[in-house]
Order: C-alpha cells, then structure tokens, then sequence
C-alpha cells in the first residue's frame, strides 16, 4: 500500500479519539449509554482503525502487553469481582455503591460494577486484539484483493 | 487454634512453591515445622482426648452458600493426626537428604506441606463439604506429587490414572454426602452419624461414599492405581501411598461404620471388598521382585484387612482397626524409607540384586524387625494388630468365621511376602567386600525412629498404645468400653490362630517355588488396570464418534438446523399457546419504513451478489441499516454496540476473504438452492411472526417494569442496560465473556496454525508445523 500521509495522520487523530471514547463509554457506562461491552467494542473499533492506518504493527503500539493476558486479567478481574461480595459476606456479584462530593467534579458515584465492567472491557478489547493477532498479515496490508 | 495451624500449613506450602528459588537448603526444615507444631497442640490436648474431650472450632467459610470450616478433635481425629503429623516431621527430615538441596526438591516440600494440610483438614473436618474439598485437595496434591517429572511419560501416565481414579470415586462420594445431608437434615458430619438416616435413599447415599472410599484406599477393583503410583519417589510414596492418604477411605469407613454397617449390603459388599482385596493384593506382593512394589501391593492387602476391619461395626474390630492403623504406619514407613535408602544408595530395589556392604546394620535391623511386625511376630506392634483383629471375629457367626478364615489365610500370604521382603536383609555380606555406601546417620534416622516405634509400640504397649487406641476407638463408637490392649491375652483362640498363621506362612516360604509356579500358572482373566484403560480408550471413541455425528463439519447443514430449531421452537409456541396478541404497530416513525427498504435491498443484494468483497459490505450496510433503526427508535445503546460490532465484523471480514476465492462457487445443485430459499423464508417469517407477538404486548409487564424501577436505588444506575449487564443478570455476563475469552483463544489457535504466536512471531523459533491438535 502507498502510505499517504492525510490517512496515516488522520487514521491516528482518529483512533486516539476513539481510545477516548471507549474509555468515556466505560467510565459512564452505568448512568448515561456505555459501558464495558460498548467501550469495549469502540476500543475494538479504534484498534481496527489502527490496522487499516499502519497494519499489525500499530495495533501492537498500543500496548506492551500480549493480547492473552489482557484478556484473562479481565477474566481475573471480572471473576474476582464477583467473588469478593462472597468473602465479605455477600452474594455472589453483588455490587455496591458510594456517594462522594469532590470539588471541582461534583458528585461523584463510584460503584463496584465498574471493577465488574472494567474486567468486560478488558476481555472485550484482548478478544480484539487477539483477532488481529490471529488474522491480520504481518506486514501492513497490500490493498483489497478486486 | 487449628484452624490456624491449618491456615499456617497452606501458607507455608505454597510459600515454599513461590520462593523454591531462595529455601533451597532450608525447605524440608521449614517444612516440618508446622507439621511440629501440630504434633505440640497434640501434645498439649493430649490429656483431654483421652478422658473423651472433643475439641471444635468453626469459622465462617463462605457465608453465602452457608459453608462452614468446621473442625472437631476427637479421639481418632487425634490418631490420624498424629500419624499424618507425626510420619510427616520424619518424611520431612528424610526427604531433605533423599532429594538434596535443589529448587526442584524445595517444590517437593512446598507440595509436601500442602499435602500435609489438606489431609490435618481431611481427618479433622466435621462440615461434609469441607471434607470433601479435602478429599479432593488430597488426591490433587497427590497428583502433582506422583507427576513430578512432567517429562517422564510413565510419571504421566501414573499420576493422570491416580487422579482419575480417586478424582471419580471422590466426585461419588461428594454426591453421597449431598444425599446424606439432604436426609439428615445437617452437614455435620457427627451429629450424621449420631442419627443415622435409614431407607433406600440414604442407601444409596452410602453406596455413593463408599464408593469414593474404595478409591482412595485402593480396594479391588480400584487397587490399581496403588502400584502404579509407585513411580513416584520413594519418600512421597512411604508418606501419601502408604501411611496417609489412602488412609483417607479406612478414616472415613471407621466413621461411618458404627452408624451405618447395620444397613442393608453394607457389611457384605465392604468385608467382602476388604478380603478380596487383602488376598489379592497379598498375592501379588509375593510375585514382586522390585521390593518398592511388594511393599505397594502389600499395601493393598493391609488395606483391604483395615478395611474389613473398619467397615464392620463391631466394636472389637474397631479397636482393632485404630492398632492396625498405628502398627502399619509404623512398619510400613520404616520399610519404605529402607527402601529408599538402599535405592538412593545402591541404585537398585530388586531384591536379587541388593547387595549391601558394611555399615548398613542399623538399617538391616529395623528392616527385619519392621518386616516382622508386617508378618505378625511377636513381641511387635503389627501383632498386636493381628491379634486384635483375630479377636473380633473369633466369637462370631458363620459369617465372622468364614471372614477370620480368610483373614488367617490373608495373614499367612502377608507373612510369607514379608520373608521375601526381609530376605536381602538377611543376606550375609559377600566376601569380594561391597562397596561402603552406608547412608549417612541423619539419612538413616527417620527410618530408625520407626523401627525403635514398632519395637517400643509392641514391648511398652500399655503406655504407648493403650490410651491412643482406647481414646480413638471409643470415640468411633462408645460401645468399645475399656479395650484391653496387651501382648499377652493367655491361651486363647486368637493365640492359637497366630500359631496357625505362622505354620502356614513358614509352610509358604519353604514351598516358594512351588507356590510361584501355581500362581504363575493361575491365569488371571482380566486385569483391572487393562480394564480401565479399555474404559478410557472406549470413552475417547464415543467422545469421537458422537462428535463426528453432531459435528460433520457442514456450515449450511449446521447454520440451518440451528436457524430452523432457533425458530421453530418458539413459533409454535406462539402459534400452540394461543398468546397472539394481534401484532403491534407496523412503524411509528416515518425513517422506520425508509430503513427498513434499505435494510431489505441490502440483504437481498448480499444474498445474490457473486464478489465476496461487495458481499461483505453489503452485509455491513445491512448491520448499519439496522443500527439506524435502533437509533431511531430510541435505543442508543443498542445502537452504539450495532455500530461497533458491524464496524469491526467488517474489517474482520475483509481480513479474511483475503484468503478466500474472489467469488462464490456457482452453486451446482439446483435442489440445494431451493432448499435454502425455503428455510431462509421460514426464518424470516418466524422472525417476523416472533417480533409482532413480542410486540402486541400481551405478556407481563412487571419483570422490565421492576428491574427499571430498581435500577437507580439497588443497582446505583440510571442506565438500566447496564444495570442489568453488570448487575441483575451480572452471572450471565460473567459466563458470556468467559466464552468469548475461550472462543477468541480457539480463534488464535485455529488461524495460527504454523505461525508462532505474538510478538516473536519474526523468529521462529520452534518448527512452524508443530501440532495444535
């Protein structure tokens, strides 16, 4: 493929834009459209992005991790974020929640199915990445086949 | 208190996994130490259990489920736990010199103290499932401990059957437990047996556990794995598979005997099973020459004669049992520690090799004198056992004596493989001069300390055994009073019997060769360890077989009976149950109708088009189409995550058909085509039919209305999607991403086949055709 400067510079703008996004998804998930499997999927958006601008080895940028472990640390995490309700002697994946004010951001909720999501999240995006890990070429793709 | 100590041995144990870098040298020491100190809280409740005291402690486990760790001390509690203790402090010391100083050996010990705990649990548990995650924790250890060698396909083989075995008989048992606790009405395990539950149910419940309690104690036909796990080395073997754990299955028989050996099949199938075992195992013993393996069989004989011995309810075989169990810890651990010495010494077990040089008497003595009380020779502890086992059926029924026959005749086969045990001992020096490789002294130790145990328990016996046994037989079933534990009993039957033994085991040895030749002649139809592994070969072919016929690897044969049973089972539904509402509003919104033509032509065109690629994005603009009317309608997080998945299948896709012809094959079947229309039409109708009578609204509102009307206060979010994905239906989330972890994981493997996963992919470092099957 001919690396043309506008899609390489643009393609990057792009995916970091939605990096964001994902995490906004995330964070927000609970009062407002989001959460871990939608900002999981957008994050899975942007590393595809990521490919179609500079192939596998941008995707590979993202991160230093392999792709497995951050798949099953949020596995690890979701797990363990149902079980810990159990030990302090709750149900299993009950969540909980706490109210706080902060001064500049205003009231502030940080509930325990973030941790949950947050391990959604994890798997959603590691299964992206394990995909093109799987399928996509190791040199940067050389055009559609027509 | 123990519970702690319980605690302290799981800490320690994996502590020594994680740091076996830096214990080297220290981690046998640091191994016994826990093991120590439950020999000192022993020491300290000592006084108590023998007045009949019972200790317990409970901790809250899991509250939720309504677990409980409980722990009771009793009499037998207190002598399984000096044996697992006690065997373990002097495994402990013996394994330091036997595995030397490596990392390797430290994870021995690490795996050791971990054995160690799970067994203290075991014997101690009083919650039934607590016991059973014991059971289990045991069998786990046990496995790790016989596979230590991860690259010795024997090693493999061995502790995968081991596990299989005992792994099957424990899941039994845990089925039996639940059956028990469900008539009962208690998870105790004592206050089970203080009120029994009787009737075919529990019947049942009691064939379950004694099912798991044939595993783990090796009784015919599950016996095979015993021998088997000999693979492993020789301190492992002396302390799992010979004075612990296959214990583990005499335990619990002794427990639940006085309560349930009065119940139907009970005593005929577990004496019955015992006698079997107990002679089978004794002839095999006298067939080995590898002493670690005549010891192993004979330790399936001694098992099959506790099991009798548990198993039958009556109080003097109950007494009899608690000597045998002390008794045979004792000899048989001294004698597998001998073999060790010699193995790790001289380098070979078989006994017509062995030639030991000087400096080896210590060892010499205590292996003959431990081989003697295996045999039943007085003044030592192992006759004491006979005798009291001789006792307990010598003023029976025609059913006690025929079992005392078989015990006599099971006796004198054990004492003629204890003379060929004994015999290389025995062996005078030869005059070339062997080479000096005498063991060092704390080597020998461990094996001496027995040794001097098995004379001591049998000369000293009031002091030492009178109390243990009559605190733990009485705390098995009242009803054995004040046993008299005694070398000399006077002229009586028993006495005679012992005489008897020793006529016939002598008459055996001299007739050795004859006896070889018989039992060489004495074909033996099926061996249960070729059945077993008939057993595996024959599930792995079904498993084949079945998957061969669910699975014929047809994409449209799989895609339509799915489609077809997705959708024809609710269709009738609907049409059957009647609750056809009358279908909701077509459209509400005027974009509706306009995408829904989008959607429409887009996938007709996917349908027909004869390019993969425009196929491919045809099916994307019909997803998008889709994600529109989401948006519209109201459901922005439908939407979003329509977006997303229809953005990456895309590009998924393309990276994909990259590998694919540029065009769809021309289909040839006229017949298939057609086919494929018809169920296609079926599917959208049924579709169609299921969203109308979704919509029409006849079913219960209440379930959305409440989970939205909970969201905010129970969930703490106002975005009721969420609320129910991380929190209402937060299990099915959990499932769902643990198959989406497992499915992208069968991705990878699948595509990369040839390629070296991950980031050295460049390298290559292992030949790219390596087997993913």
């Amino acid at each position: 493929m001919r690396h043309s400067l506008i899609v390489d510079v643009s393609t990057r703008l792009v995916t970091i834009s939605t990096v964001v996004l994902s995490l906004y998804l995330l964070a927000a998930g609970h009062n407002q459209p989001g959460g871990g499997f939608i900002g999981g999927l957008v994050g899975g958006a942007a590393i595809a992005l990521a490919y179609v601008g500079g192939g596998l080895e941008r995707v590979r940028a993202f991160t230093r991790f392999q792709p497995w472990t951050i798949l099953g640390a949020g596995l690890v995490v979701a797990a363990t974020a149902a079980v810990v309700p159990l030990l302090v002697g709750g149900a299993i994946l009950e969540q909980d929640f706490v109210k706080f004010d902060l001064p500049v951001l205003g009231s502030i909720k940080a509930t325990s199915a973030l941790v949950f999501d947050t391990g959604v999240y994890a798997v959603v995006v590691g299964m992206v990445f394990m995909a093109f890990e799987a399928l996509g070429e190791e040199d940067a793709p050389e055009g559609e086949p027509s | 208190m123990l519970l702690t100590l319980l605690l302290v041995h799981a800490a320690i144990g994996l502590g020594l996994l994680a740091g076996a870098r830096w214990t080297r040298s220290w981690s046998f020491l640091i191994g016994a130490l826990p093991l120590a100190a439950v020999l000192a809280v022993l020491a300290t409740r000592w006084r108590g259990l023998t007045d009949g005291d019972v200790d317990t402690e409970s901790a809250t486990w899991v509250d939720g489920l309504g677990l409980t760790a409980d722990v009771r001390l009793d009499g037998f509690a207190g002598l399984m736990v000096l044996l697992v203790a006690g065997m373990g402090v002097l495994v402990m010391a013996y394994g330091a010199s036997y595995f030397g100083r490596t990392a390797a050996s430290a994870r021995i010990a690490g795996l050791l103290v971990l054995f160690a705990g799970s067994m203290l649990g075991l014997v101690l548990a009083d919650h039934l499932i607590w016991l059973y995650v014991c059971w289990e924790l045991t069998s786990v250890t046990s496995y790790l401990l016989i596979g230590r060698d991860q690259r010795s396909a024997g090693q493999r083989t061995a502790s995968l059957q081991a596990l299989l075995v005992t792994g099957t008989g424990g899941l039994a048992m845990l089925a039996g437990f639940v059956v028990l606790a469900q008539q009962a009405g208690t998870w105790s395990l004592a206050e089970l047996l203080a009120d029994p539950p009787s009737g075919g149910t529990a019947g049942v419940g009691v064939a379950l556990v004694l099912a798991g309690i044939f595993t783990k104690s090796a009784q015919v036909p599950f016996h095979f794995w015993l021998p088997g796990a000999m693979v492993a080395p020789t301190p492992i073997s002396a302390y799992l598979h010979s004075a612990t754990m296959v214990k583990a299955g005499v335990y619990l028989a002794a427990r639940f005997a006085p309560a349930f050996a009065t119940m139907g099949l009970w005593r005929p199938v577990v004496i019955g099973v015992g006698l079997t075992t107990m002679i089978l195992g004794a002839l095999r013993a006298l067939r080995q020459s590898d002493l670690k393996l005549l010891l192993a069989h004979g330790t399936v004989s001694q098992l099959g004669l506790m099991m009798v011995l548990a198993g039958s309810g009556h109080p003097k075989a109950t007494k009899a049992v608690c000597v045998l169990l002390v008794a045979h810890a004792l000899f048989k651990g001294a004698l597998f520690l001998v073999v060790g010495l010699v193995d790790h010494q001289t380098g070979t077990r078989d006994r017509d090799e062995i030639v030991l040089g000087g400096g080896w008497s210590a060892v010499r003595v205590v292996a003959v004198a431990s081989a003697a009380s295996m045999a039943g020779l007085p003044p030592l502890a192992g006759f004491i056992a006979k005798e009291s086992a001789y006792e307990a059926f010598v003023s029976g029924g025609p059913w006690d004596l025929l079992t005392l026959g078989a015990i006599v005749g099971g006796s004198a086969l054990t004492f003629a493989y204890s003379a060929r045990f004994a015999a290389p001992f025995l062996r005078r020096r030869p005059v070339e001069g062997a080479p000096s490789d005498a063991p060092r002294v704390a080597f020998a130790a461990p094996a001496v300390v027995l040794g001097v145990g098995t004379v001591a328990a049998g000369v000293a016996v009031a002091p030492l055994l009178g109390d243990l046994v009559r605190a733990a037989a009485n705390a098995l079933d009242p009803r054995v009073g004040d046993p008299s534990v005694s070398l000399w009993h006077g002229f009586n039957a028993a006495l005679g019997l012992s005489a008897l033994t020793v006529a016939l085991g002598v008459a055996l040895v001299a007739g050795r060769h004859t006896v070889a030749r018989v039992q060489r002649t004495l074909a033996v139809p099926v061996y249960a360890e070729d059945a077993f592994a008939g057993l595996l070969r024959g599930m792995n072919i079904a498993a084949r077989r079945v998957t061969g016929f669910m699975q014929p690897g047809s994409l449209p044969l799989s895609i339509g009976v799915i489609l077809l049973v997705v959708i024809g089972t609710p269709v009738i539904a609907v049409v059957a149950g009647g609750s056809w509402g009358g279908g909701g509003p077509f459209a509400e919104i005027a974009a509706q109708p306009a995408l829904a033509v989008v959607l429409v032509v887009a996938a007709v065109a996917v349908a027909t088009v004869r390019r993969r690629f425009a196929a491919v994005l045809l099916l994307g603009a019909v997803g998008y189409a889709m994600a529109l009317i989401f948006a519209v309608q109201g459901a922005p997080d439908l939407a979003l995550t329509q977006f997303a998945v229809e953005t990456l299948s895309v590009v998924m896709f393309v990276l994909v058909i990259r590998h694919l012809p540029e065009q769809f094959r021309p289909q040839r079947l006229r017949g298939g085509v057609a086919l494929r229309v018809v169920v296609s039409s079926f599917v959208a109708a049924g579709v169609f039919t299921l969203a109308m009578a979704t919509g029409s609204g006849t079913a219960e509102r209440a379930t959305s209305a409440e989970i939205i009307e909970r969201s905010e206060p129970d969930g703490g979010g106002q975005n009721v999607v969420n609320v129910i994905l991380v929190d209402v239906r937060a299990l099915d989330t959990l499932g769902e991403i643990t198959v989406l972890a497992v499915a992208a994981v069968g991705v990878v493997a699948l595509a990369r086949i040839g390629r070296r996963p991950g980031r050295d992919a460049g390298r290559r470092t292992r030949a790219p055709e390596e087997p993913v099957t």
